[in-house]
């Protein structure tokens, strides 16, 4: 185990040391390749300088306000489709008919309604992370052993009850596999939508850095977009832990 | 000259704390071309290792095996595994024709003579009719036959069997051993067979090893004088057979 | 999970309702500026010049991704079976690959402007670069989930290593590549049509982009129903053919729960 992550960690090293020294050899253009050394200074000053958690923090304000906004729509409308066939069928050509457009592509469409503002950002990820929500919880809730149900009837329990204390458990796992696949859907949009439309944010930090030629600041918004990415996940899965009770 | 030797093959595992754990110690064996020999031991007595080394897919930490005068340092040509779980072992991606094909292929055959060789082992194991189906659409005794005609498709010389008819219900397991008697019969393959059945072990074979466990080693070889053709109900009602059955059933009850 | 296929009579009612509502409403509140009625988008889909204009666009846009997808398929496939199957190539990747994977794929745009430029080069690259991820990782996964047996099997019967990873390796992790292949499909579509967004000068995400900023909504709504339609088509493509290859499988994963 030890040996082999020895390995990777070589190997990385062996990428940054081969990069700055083609790099400084002037083997490549020095526009398009900054030295290593220089990006990593460029990401610290950015970093100590305000700069990046300022854009950060932008990006992750419309990040979270699209992500839970269509946790809050889709979770309990994946239950109902998933409980009730006859609300399924009814949804069912609408959904089909959006779920295949590019999310990027809703963009414009945003655009005219919300101008370039948070609203349209906010918007986009909404779209873009409503499929996965609520595709896993509609399965979810209709992957759930019918015995669970009966035997909380048995109990007594009225519907309400039972969607809340057994179905929105059970299928809980599920649930949470939607939530994990549109958080890193949610970091593509953001970053799409400040590219396209915005002026401020990570995303635009990046495309803006790279039209003003200040590639070693693009290189470092990258990397603040890599660890964010991570960062993330590392968080997902520590919440998501907690609420499956180790599952 | 022994087709297949197995000479003072021992093999130690790392353990955990350090200490070689021993799992087979000093086995040595031989069978002639032609014979069915069985291995039978209790579970866990090493068997299936001992197997593995045999076919050359794990390296003995002592001793020698040899095919044919041969040394085994990888999995000769000569000799094919059958394994006792079937359902991991077939390609579900090929359908029984593909699966025996597979072992022409292996030997580098292919064309219309491949395929008509394939579709007569299909029909000695029993299977016509069934070529154009996928591993998981037959039961599991139709799969291991399915496992058998592969590896028989290969023509090896010696066949080994690793408890093949372990996974498969009791009454399945009777037609399967004399589907394998009848195909010994008709191929002359040499076949050693593991097995923790003791009623198996002398049903089948021409002679029996029998295994101790920790570490594996051979206690006894008992051979088998019982006559040919064998019967599901007139072999094992022979005196004899039930007097084979006690002697090694006391064997391994006084080695374990 | 759809025994039969009935009529979906509440289904398209609703949607019909849909339509119909923000026609009247489009009309009746002369907003037809930013929100035509879809009458106005379907009347400039069947437009001579606009149709045109889309079906170019769109040949262009289903070149680019069959390019980047396809490329990403074999790239990652290759990769992923090599990094599966050799646990040394693994971990020298490991770490690289933990690194770069978080990191969402269309920061890689402005690069790949720097390095290619904005034609199709570009555009393919960051195609190929964001719709591997999946494939290589399910590739992964799938070989090294692989049975030992079945590696077993493949050597008892005298198989070499490369014939062992093309005949047992490769086969056996086709269901896993195949959910990556299924994963990168709307990625590959996402990063084709965000590329010709950013720095296109053709293709349907740069046309629906240019008509919003021309402010023509009608033709911008024709070129989101020719995206949807193609989104559409490419996934059920994708299902048919997915189907058929691994036609296998079909009922060994109920039969496993059984």
């Amino acid at each position: 185990m030890k040996a082999s992550k020895l390995n990777g960690v070589l190997a990385l090293a062996a990428v940054l040391a081969a990069w700055e020294i083609v790099a400084r050899a002037g083997l490549v253009n020095p526009l398009l390749f900054p030295a290593m050394s220089r990006i990593l200074g460029s990401f610290a000053a950015l970093l100590m300088s305000g700069e990046i958690p300022a854009q950060v923090a932008r990006s992750m304000e419309r990040a979270a306000a699209g992500y839970f906004l269509a946790a809050a729509v889709c979770i309990p409308l994946g239950v109902a489709m998933g409980l009730s066939g006859r609300v399924y069928r009814a949804l069912e050509v609408v959904v089909e008919t959006l779920r295949p457009i590019p999310p990027p592509v809703v963009i414009p469409v945003a655009m005219l309604f919300l101008g370039i503002g948070d609203g349209m950002k906010v918007f986009v990820i909404f779209f873009s992370c409503a499929w996965p929500i609520l595709l896993n919880t509609i399965d979810g809730v209709r992957n759930i052993d019918r015995l669970l149900v009966d035997t909380a009837r048995t109990f007594g329990l009225a519907r309400g009850k039972t969607t809340l204390k057994v179905v929105l458990p059970a299928a809980a796992p599920q649930i949470v596999t939607g939530l994990r696949i549109s958080l890193s859907i949610t970091l593509i949009l953001v970053v799409i939508s400040e590219m396209i439309g915005s002026s401020d944010g990570i995303g635009y930090f990046i495309l803006n850095a790279q039209r003003r030629l200040k590639i070693d600041q693009m290189y470092a918004g990258m990397i603040t977009l890599a660890l964010l990415g991570y960062f993330l996940n590392q968080a997902f899965l520590f919440v998501s832990k907690r609420l499956l009770h180790g599952r | 000259m022994p087709l297949l030797e197995v000479d003072a093959l021992c093999k130690s595992y790392d353990g955990s704390a350090g200490a070689a754990t021993l799992a087979i110690e000093n086995i040595s064996f031989a069978v002639e071309s032609g014979e069915f020999v069985a291995l039978v031991g209790p579970s866990g007595c090493g068997k299936t290792t001992l197997l593995m080394c045999i076919a050359g897919l794990a390296a003995p930490s002592g001793g020698r095996v040899a095919v044919k005068s041969k040394p085994v340092d990888r999995p000769p040509p000569d000799l094919v595994l059958v394994f006792q779980e079937y359902n991991r072992s077939l390609f579900a991606w090929r359908t029984v024709l593909g699966n025996v094909l597979f072992g022409l292929e292996a030997k580098g055959r292919s064309g219309t003579p491949a395929e008509e060789r394939a579709r007569r082992l299909i029909g000695l194991v029993g299977l016509e009719g069934f070529e154009r189906h996928y591993p998981w659409q037959l039961s599991g005794g139709m799969q291991q036959r399915v496992a058998i005609a592969r590896a028989l498709a290969y023509e090896p010389e010696v066949l080994l069997m690793d408890e093949p008819f372990g996974s498969v219900d009791a009454m399945t397991r009777l037609e399967l051993e004399d589907a394998l008697l009848g195909i010994w019969k008709e191929l002359g393959t040499t076949i050693l067979l593991v097995t923790h059945d003791i009623e198996e072990a002398i049903y089948l074979s021409d002679r029996v090893h029998v295994l101790a466990r920790r570490p594996s080693r051979v206690v006894e070889t008992v051979a088998v004088p019982l006559p040919r053709p064998r019967n599901q109900v007139s072999t094992r009602a022979e005196p004899g057979f039930m007097e084979l059955r006690n002697r090694i059933y006391r064997r391994i009850a006084d080695a374990g | 999970m759809r025994a039969e296929r009935r009529f979906n009579t509440a289904g398209v009612g609703l949607f019909a309702a849909l339509l119909l509502l923000w026609e009247v409403y489009s009309r009746a509140a002369g907003i037809q500026d930013y929100l035509p009625p879809p009458s106005a988008a379907l009347k400039a889909l069947v437009q001579p010049d606009v149709a045109r204009a889309l079906s170019g666009h769109l040949a262009g846009t289903l070149g680019r991704f069959v390019g980047g997808y396809f490329l990403a398929a074999a790239l990652a496939v290759a990769a992923g079976v090599v990094l599966g199957y050799s646990r040394f190539a693994y971990s020298v990747s490991e770490v690289i690959t933990e690194l770069l994977r978080p990191m969402p794929s269309v920061a890689i745009i402005p690069v790949a402007i720097l390095c290619l430029g904005i034609g199709d080069a570009m555009m393919i690259a960051v195609t190929v670069y964001a719709a591997a991820w999946p494939i290589l990782l399910n590739t992964i996964d799938g070989v090294r989930n692989l049975d030992r047996t079945l590696i077993d099997t493949g050597r008892t019967f005298g198989l070499g290593r490369l014939k062992i990873l093309w005949q047992v390796a490769l086969p056996a992790a086709a269901p896993y590549i195949a959910t990556g292949l299924r994963v990168s499909l709307p990625i590959a579509l996402i990063l084709v049509t965000t590329s010709e967004m950013v720095a296109g000068s053709a293709g349907l995400g740069y046309f629906i982009l240019d008509e919003e900023r021309s402010l023509r909504p009608a033709n911008m709504y024709a070129g989101i129903v020719v995206v949807a339609l193609q989104g559409y088509a490419l996934n059920r493509l994708f299902l048919l053919v997915e189907a058929r290859a691994l036609a296998w499988k079909r009922g060994m994963r109920t039969r496993g729960e059984a």
